[in-house]
């Protein structure tokens, strides 16, 4: 399968997680892929909106994405993300990193909800559910799941369990445990110690072969 | 007045041997190139290591391998890597000994403003500094004590948005270092200026350590 055919049953208004931390771990041949499958009204779920031409940056440019859930959207050549939102054409839900991180993970556990105590008392928890737990506050967050997640990992073996490289893991497993179909870049297929999988193939969906890049 | 970089080696000094460490992005991140090589600190990186190294240069760059400011970085001997959730629950389950922050302002209550200027054409970004500011069982915060036209940062209450509620324990400046307790704002260093002077600077009532 290739990244087209793996990408192309997306529909239009699609909750897409989209791995990534900077250039580690973002899946750009399948965000590419996603941006030639024509699919708009997208709710993206990623750490950051996009930086320069290329992956999220591109599907924003395109008006390809309605709405994004990150927590860093503003970065030195994030010019995209900030024309679109300056000018009204996306929205910005702004999600403290590791709150957007647990609410993945609770979206692939099963988790109804959960409270944290990032965020409490500022403006990002206005409106929000709060309790006083042995002194200390807490806001309560909902969990995140996609349609779809798209995610890079190092190594794919015949079965689908995944390894990944350094810290270009950052989002990729909890993301794809909570997308209804998970969509997997990989450098390499070969086998894995049973010892040593870190996402298990019950996860995994569709894997893409693209090679590590130059 | 001491200089950033005798701040960032003052800071460094305070750290515990072998604690577990968080440096935010900027200034806190010249703390590493303080800490002396025994000391056995373990840096962690929220987007997903411990045992981070020192930036990456030439051949050894991977771009697979970068800090939370997104520069390539190094891997030290005993490094781990793991997802973005089991970051987070480490820092948020108070499993990090300190953490370095820089800020905007910070209150006598120890709350902590860093991620928002308040401004309303500003592009929200928060990142992990929310995370970052409950985590750690001691924040401290690295700053100039004023800001460009000579306003405190160290304030009775913050104006700017706040990234977390009485959160910081320390805050290291370039004229003094505060101890922020439960009975007050505490001056453990002057660099360079009287307490009296100090105090003229600030809103906050000061003590002087006893």
């Amino acid at each position: 399968m290739n990244a087209q055919e793996a990408v192309a049953d997306t529909p239009d208004g699609a909750t897409v997680l989209i791995g990534g931390f900077g250039p580690a771990g973002e899946p750009v041949q399948l965000i590419e892929a996603l941006l030639e499958s024509g699919a708009k009204e997208l709710t993206v779920v990623s750490n950051n909106a996009g930086a320069g031409e290329n992956g999220i940056a591109a599907l924003i440019r395109e008006s390809r994405v309605a709405k994004i859930v990150c927590s860093y959207p503003r970065q030195v050549d994030s010019r995209h993300f900030d024309e679109a939102y300056r000018a009204g054409r996306i929205e910005l839900d702004l999600v403290p990193q590791g709150n957007l991180a647990e609410r993945i993970r609770a979206g692939g556990a099963g988790i109804g909800a959960f409270f944290t105590p990032t965020g409490y008392g500022t403006t990002l928890a206005e409106g929000k559910e709060t309790r006083v737990i042995d002194g200390k506050g807490y806001v309560l967050e909902y969990p995140i799941k996609g349609d779809l997640a798209l995610v890079k990992a190092h190594r794919a073996d015949e079965h689908g369990n995944l390894v990944y490289r350094k810290t270009g893991r950052n989002f990729g497993p909890i993301m794809a445990a909570a997308a209804t179909t998970t969509v997997v870049q990989v450098e390499e297929f070969g086998a894995i110690d049973p010892e040593h999988v870190v996402t298990p193939c019950i996860y995994v969906n569709r894997i893409v072969h693209i090679g590590r890049a130059v | 007045m001491i200089d950033r970089q005798t701040l960032a080696k003052l800071v460094a000094s305070d750290i515990p041997a072998g604690a577990f460490v968080n440096l935010g992005i900027g200034q806190p991140t010249e703390v590493a190139d303080h800490l002396a090589p025994d000391s056995g600190v373990v840096l962690h990186t929220e987007n997903g290591m411990l045992g981070m190294g020192p930036q990456a240069h030439g051949d050894d760059v991977d771009l697979d391998l970068i800090n939370a400011g997104k520069i390539p970085v190094t891997e030290l001997p005993g490094a781990s890597y793991f997802h973005h959730a089991d970051s987070f629950a480490m820092m948020r389950g108070g499993h990090l000994d300190v953490c370095v922050l820089g800020a905007y302002q910070v209150s006598a209550r120890g709350d902590l403003a860093n991620w928002h200027s308040g401004s309303p054409d500003a592009i929200p970004a928060v990142g992990g500094a929310m995370d970052l500011a409950v985590g750690a069982k001691q924040v401290f915060v690295m700053m100039n004590l004023l800001t460009r036209d000579g306003k405190p940062k160290l304030l009775p209450e913050c104006t700017y948005p706040l990234t977390g509620l009485r959160c910081v324990s320390r805050v290291y400046t370039d004229l003094a270092t505060f101890l922020i307790t439960g009975d007050g704002v505490v001056v453990r260093d002057l660099h360079g200026i009287s307490f009296a002077d100090l105090q003229a600077l600030l809103d906050v009532p000061l003590k002087e350590l006893s």
